[in-house]
């Protein structure tokens, strides 16, 4: 024991150059953030606290603030819903079914998050595939709008950011004891009664993982956000992006990001601490 | 309570295969309700395949399986009443011991009075009663197993699987587990088969032993039937310890060992003259000898073991074929130095299994060695 103590810094050498990249271009930007948010005025004239107090008293701010958590969570949502039918079909896949899965699960985290979004906005535009699809049969009348639409911006974060939930579920079950299943079949139980008594119990430490990334990612997607969103719905990055670029209020920006930033990792910090409570047991054969 | 509950099972003429590898072949059986059968062999000669065709995880490419003359080939396994205990036991470790008991009663919509009961009855039947709040990982080895015996009878099943269920206790625990599974089912009165590479485990527990060799059945018999009259040499060399020497048919009971001297057999051989035979001698039916007496066999002794009640002597014929012989402890002519001769005879012809010679190289020797 004291003598695995005493390597300790030695090995956490090689993990020197990672740090002070990290010290430098996370941290420190960050203390320069809280900095700049305790100044009264965009002349950085005064030190206050004016500008949280300035978006808690905002009705719009705080608007703003809890949709973007709600589309975090509903793209997560989603994505976990999407996630185990893969899961469970990769399981059940023999060899080249699991490596197709597998090379369509990585394919889109190959192209750039910028041309999945173009990609986007050309399936759901004015005269894209699914509305010409749709007048061409005659289904609808008229194009119905799609893109800049909260439903479609839904879809579009969750088609982009599934890599990340069905990776970490996929894991998940692969690890899980294939004899649990069989028992539990044995003793009388059908497809449904296996799923929700063994499988996802005995999974959701990988759901909670693919979940927090998922929301995470999707809750900080400016780019996705901004172009199949447009200008009509106002998300916490854009609008940040607004007050910092367009109306050069930097203290208020920056008190913005604080306050985003704060409420994702303390929503992934709950998420996780709690889950992790459910899961107890789970690690424990 | 009555004393059979079982199913009675026959198997006909199933077969199985993977792709093109075949697991099992033509395998026909009948077993009759409330018996404890074994399904013995090396690990690939098909006797888990076996068990997942009659659990119903695997449908057999050919041949019929049936439940009280029932065909149940189409029946899926979640339908066929069978409890199973696996190798590792299986228990859903997010459940407790309580919960992983009432799993296949609640499956079946019973009311919750009813599994509180049944619940309580299985699990003071396996001595339980205090765990019920635990979760497996808070349990040993042998208290997992108990749950899961108790799982698997808490559904009423017709027949009781039990794929290699002990071989995940430790040596000491192994045997008190064997003789109180054993008196459960018994008890229970349920038809029970269990898989198992482990010829002790196989012969201290049940009825009737299954020997399975490259997905064929080599013999279905009781216990010590295997052990005095094995079918056939892999059955020999499976069960138990037993030295093989070569010889050739000199006349309808006489054979020439390579090894030296013609020995006189209790009874025909059934081979022709002239054939190359296996004699099979259990190592407790061998002992030392003085040189002067008549179908001495001359060794190289290679080691000597005092296990207690017996001494274990191990050598090696002129022609290399290992023999080991059992000696009692008090013995008169237990003087046998390592890397000394000294002659062996056998001591009861009654007892010598002959077998045809296998036509590749002989290697009875190192299969016997499970």
């Amino acid at each position: 024991m004291s003598g695995s103590a005493t390597h300790e810094p030695r090995q956490l050498l090689p993990a020197l150059p990672l740090a002070a990249l990290f010290l430098a271009a996370f941290v420190l930007p960050l203390i320069v953030l809280v900095f700049i948010s305790l100044f009264r005025t965009p002349q950085f004239l005064e030190l206050s606290p004016i500008q949280y107090v300035k978006f808690f008293r905002d009705q719009f701010s705080v608007t703003v603030l809890l949709e973007t958590l709600l589309l975090g969570a509903e793209v997560a949502m989603l994505s976990l819903l999407l996630a185990y039918p893969i899961g469970l079909a990769y399981l059940g896949s023999g060899k080249i079914g699991r490596a197709l899965i597998t090379f369509l699960i990585i394919l889109p985290l190959l192209t750039s998050s910028v041309v999945r979004t173009f990609a986007w906005i050309v399936i759901l535009g004015r005269d894209g595939i699914v509305n010409s699809t749709m007048l061409t049969l005659g289904l609808w009348d008229s194009p119905a709008r799609l893109l800049y639409t909260w439903g479609g911006l839904v879809v579009a974060l969750t088609q982009i950011q599934l890599p990340l939930m069905a990776l970490p579920v996929i894991n998940s079950l692969l690890r899980l004891n294939p004899n649990l299943v069989k028992a539990a079949e044995g003793l009388g139980a059908g497809r449904f009664r296996i799923f929700f008594t063994v499988v996802l119990p005995l999974t959701v430490p990988g759901a909670i993982a693919g979940w927090l990334l998922v929301f995470a990612a999707a809750a900080t997607a400016f780019i996705t956000q901004t172009l199949v969103g447009g200008g009509r719905i106002v998300l916490m990055p854009s609008y940040i992006y607004q007050q910092a670029v367009g109306v050069q209020d930097w203290p208020f920006s920056a008190a913005l990001s604080l306050i985003f930033t704060v409420a994702v990792i303390g929503i992934v910090f709950l998420v996780g601490t709690t889950s992790r409570r459910f899961a107890r047991g789970i690690d424990a054969v | 309570m009555s004393n059979t509950r079982g199913h009675a099972l026959a198997l006909e003429g199933v077969g199985h295969a993977f792709g093109s590898t075949i697991a099992l072949e033509d395998v026909s059986l009948s077993i009759a309700a409330a018996e404890l059968i074994a399904l013995l062999g090396p690990s690939g000669c098909g006797k888990t395949t076996m068990l997942q065709i009659i659990a119903g995880f695997l449908r057999p490419t050919k041949g019929e399986v049936l439940f009280d003359g029932n065909r149940v080939e189409r029946i899926p396994a979640n339908r066929r009443r069978i409890g199973m205990v696996f190798q590792n036991y299986a228990l859903f470790p997010h459940l407790s011991v309580f919960e992983n008991v009432a799993y296949g009663l609640r499956a079946r919509k019973t009311s919750s009075a009813i599994v509180k009961t049944r619940v309580a009855e299985m699990l003071d039947l396996v001595q339980m009663g205090g765990f019920a709040s635990r979760l497996p990982g808070q349990l040993s080895g042998g208290q997992q197993q108990r749950v899961a015996l108790a799982r698997a009878l808490a559904i009423e099943p017709g027949l009781v699987l039990l794929d290699e269920p002990f071989s995940a206790l430790d040596k000491n625990l192994r045997l008190d587990m064997q003789i109180e599974i054993k008196s459960l089912l018994k008890g229970y009165g349920v038809t029970s088969i269990m898989v198992t590479h482990d010829q002790e485990e196989a012969l201290s527990m049940a009825d009737r032993i299954v020997v399975l060799n490259k997905g064929r059945i080599e013999q279905i018999d009781a216990p010590d039937a295997l052990y005095d009259r094995p079918a056939s040499l892999f059955v020999n060399s499976f069960i138990g310890h037993a030295n093989f020497l070569r010889g050739s048919v000199t006349a309808d009971d006489c054979v020439r060992l390579a090894a030296g001297p013609e020995i006189r057999l209790a009874k025909s051989t059934q081979h022709c003259r002239g054939s190359a035979v296996v004699l099979s001698v259990r190592p407790e039916n061998i002992s030392l000898v003085d040189s002067n007496k008549p179908g001495a066999i001359p060794i190289t002794v290679r080691a000597t073991m005092p296990l207690g009640s017996v001494n274990v002597v191990e050598g090696v014929t002129p022609t290399g074929e290992a023999v080991k012989i059992n000696q009692a402890r008090l013995s008169s002519i237990a003087h046998a130095r390592v890397g000394s001769g000294a002659w062996v005879a056998i001591n009861d012809m009654t007892a010598v299994g002959v077998f045809s010679a296998p036509a590749e190289t002989f290697s009875v020797n190192g299969a016997k060695e499970f």
